[in-house]
């Protein structure tokens, strides 16, 4: 992975030691709030209902097992021994003290790690796919493209102040692990009919209280251009952003108000004056990060299959965890493991200091010391031995994180809600924990198959509703909460926004409602590889509102 | 009926002013303004320990009496005055007599 240079670390000490001083004067009172909250929000520290949240980067959701280990320092000396991993693949701590803010941020800097850009108008933490590096059907490892995109945005001084905050994605692969089309920017990176790598750019994609798909204004950008394409997409957006409105302010709205053909013309107008320039990517920069990411040195281990084999003879819960948890990797006798933070009945994306501390040390004995944060809100192991498969599970079950239920209706998205936010209008956290102890049946579960089901605690959907196959949006209505919810969307490469089904449930029906659309879907489907999203699609809302509402009807 | 609510700066911790113009950590015996005269009161208080940097996000927040209680009317609030509703072992739901039940 990617090391701080002399440069990097200098940087980000220096901004520790700024941001410890603005804090000093802070709590001196030699500054006041209004001067004060947009150097600590520079900082990614948020005031919520209870605390303080410090939200923490995690570069493209790429750590060591040094950097988790600190992660669980952090939880424990300074919080209240938890964490929250977000769907941004970043972190978030819900009860930091201010006076300790330098502190943390100084043991962050001790492993290259900070939280810069973590709120603001700026451009956020690039994401990735998680299983990048490892994902058999990856064209590339598209993380070199995004720690590029890190540096260049890093306090980029156009950039800092942008008309509203954002977001950019990266996939190498034709499965769309990363959401790229609900992003600001998402690319694609892939090959052209000559083998060389580039890009298929979007553009406008978000959620938000204004869900829109991105639009793809370019087919092919070769990878030495893009970020001369990126700033002509940024000074676009820039100059013509609306700054007026901030529910209009992010480029979605431009691109929508704009016209894609339009906008296209004027990122295209403004790059071609940028890209001979000094933005274009030489190869042995491009080459020299690669070089970062290069994988593991991956030995043989032939010995996997017939070592999996007994276990699953031995074990039906390893069998199980093994046939939902782990994927196929680029090496035969490798797998990329799902470490889900989605136990029935917990937060979604919560993990305790001794989880962390226990993860990174199943990361260095067995995984190369990489581990990865997936934007649903998990732990990714990207390279195991199979033949190592059964000893990681041993220790996943040893510290409650061996839950078999990745992509399954209980590995939910959820953002804090109103158990901590701010900002939110309803719980989220109670809501998953409820649907997710009615599924708890692996069985049923897995007789259920694929599907994918996000819960935001307000409009800004950070739980991602718009684009769960099941969405729920907690609003507040007459004092009280009420869950809407929205079927058939899908944040992969088939991207869809999600519809509203009809009325509201309250927070005692939600989970009711969810079982009858369930039972509606297996009641509908063709058969058992027909998944939920595939049946909506092909059957439509109809029968999902007939089962959820005739009765009433009836009754009025 | 309302009382007055703020973060504390130094841990952002909740805080509501009680009646001896002192923040506290519980809504439990916080100072009740009955009209605008006690809400104006409440008010300046606020404005003067947002100067004196003392907390910070001040509010007046709606309350009504159960049980010779304060109960806070907004679930928001009161999910602000006891913890996490999904962590009943933090805040100050935590301690061995709970205020109310959210």
């Amino acid at each position: 992975m990617y090391r701080y240079d002399e440069f990097d670390q200098s940087f980000v000490n220096a901004r520790v030691a700024e941001f410890a001083d603005q804090v000093e004067r802070r709590l001196a009172g030699e500054i006041t709030e209004d001067q004060f909250r947009p150097l600590r929000l520079m900082n990614g520290v948020y005031l919520q209902l209870h605390a303080y949240m410090l939200r923490v980067a995690v570069p493209y959701g790429t750590l060591n097992a040094k950097q988790m280990r600190m992660l669980a320092h952090i939880a424990r000396k300074y919080d209240k021994g938890y964490g929250h991993f977000t769907t941004r693949q970043n972190i978030q701590y819900n009860w930091p003290a201010l006076s300790d803010m330098p502190a943390i941020l100084a043991d962050l800097a001790s492993v290259e790690m900070h939280a810069i850009q973590t709120s603001g108008n700026c451009i956020r933490n690039v994401t990735a796919d998680h299983f990048a590096g490892a994902a058999a059907d990856e064209v590339a490892d598209p993380r070199p493209y995004a720690e590029i995109l890190r540096q260049w945005s890093s306090v980029h001084p156009e950039f800092s102040y942008l008309p509203r905050k954002f977001k950019i994605a990266v996939t190498g692969a034709e499965r769309d692990r990363a959401a790229i089309q609900v992003h600001d920017i998402g690319l694609h990176l892939k090959k052209n009919a000559a083998g060389e790598l580039g890009f298929a750019v979007y553009v406008g994609g978000g959620q938000g209280r204004t869900p829109m798909i991105a639009k793809k204004i370019r087919d092919f950008l070769p990878e030495k251009d893009m970020l001369s394409y990126a700033t002509a997409i940024l000074r676009v957006y820039n100059l013509n952003g609306r700054r007026d409105n901030k529910y209009k302010a992010r480029i979605k709205i431009l691109v929508h108000e704009t016209g894609a053909e339009e906008l296209t013309r004027q990122v295209e107008a403004e790059w071609q004056a940028l890209k001979d320039g000094e933005l274009k990517l030489p190869e042995q920069d491009l080459r020299a990060i690669d070089a970062y990411f290069a994988p593991p040195a991956l030995d043989p281990r032939p010995e996997g299959d017939d070592a999996l084999k007994l276990a699953r003879l031995d074990s039906r819960s390893f069998g199980e965890w093994l046939d939902q948890n782990v994927v196929t990797h680029k090496h035969p006798d490798y797998a990329a493991v799902t470490i889900s933070l989605k136990g029935i009945g917990e937060a979604p994306g919560d993990a305790t200091d001794s989880q962390m501390e226990a993860v990174a040390d199943i990361a260095e004995r067995y995984g190369f010391d990489e581990i990865r944060v997936s934007h649903e809100q998990n732990l990714i192991l990207p390279h195991v031995a199979r033949a190592d498969l059964k000893a990681v599970y041993d220790r996943l079950v040893e510290i409650d994180l061996a839950t078999a239920n990745s992509n399954l209706i209980t590995d939910i998205i959820a953002c804090p809600g109103l158990d901590y936010c701010a900002l939110a209008t309803a719980r989220s956290i109670p809501v998953a924990q409820e649907i997710s102890r009615r599924f708890a049946s692996f069985e049923r579960q897995r007789d259920i198959g694929e599907l994918k089901l996000k819960i935001s605690g307000c409009i800004n959907a950070c739980g991602h509703h718009h684009v769960g196959h099941i969405g729920i949006l907690g609003v507040e209505k007459k004092g009280s909460e009420l869950y809407q919810i929205t079927l058939g969307g899908s944040g992969d490469e088939t991207t869809s926004i999600g519809e509203i089904i009809g009325r509201g449930f309250a927070s005692d029906e939600i989970t009711d409602a969810i079982e009858t659309i369930v039972d509606t879907y297996l009641a509908h489907r063709t058969d058992k590889s027909e998944r939920f999203l595939d049946a909506y699609r092909r059957l439509g809302a109809a029968p999902f509102k007939e089962a959820l509402y005739a009765g009433e009807a009836k009754a009025a | 009926m309302k009382i007055l609510t703020a973060n504390r700066l130094t841990d952002g911790i909740a805080v509501w002013l009680g009646p001896d113009a002192t923040w506290r950590e519980s809504v439990e015996g916080a100072d009740l303004a009955r009209d605008a005269a006690g809400e104006e009161r409440l008010e300046s208080l606020g404005k003067a320990a947002l100067a004196n940097d003392e907390v910070v996000d001040v509010n007046l927040i709606d309350v009504e009496i159960v049980d010779g209680a304060i109960r806070p009317v907004r679930l928001r609030e009161r999910i602000r005055a006891a913890g996490p509703t999904v962590r009943p072992d933090l805040g100050i739901q935590a301690r061995p007599e709970p205020l109310y039940s959210i």
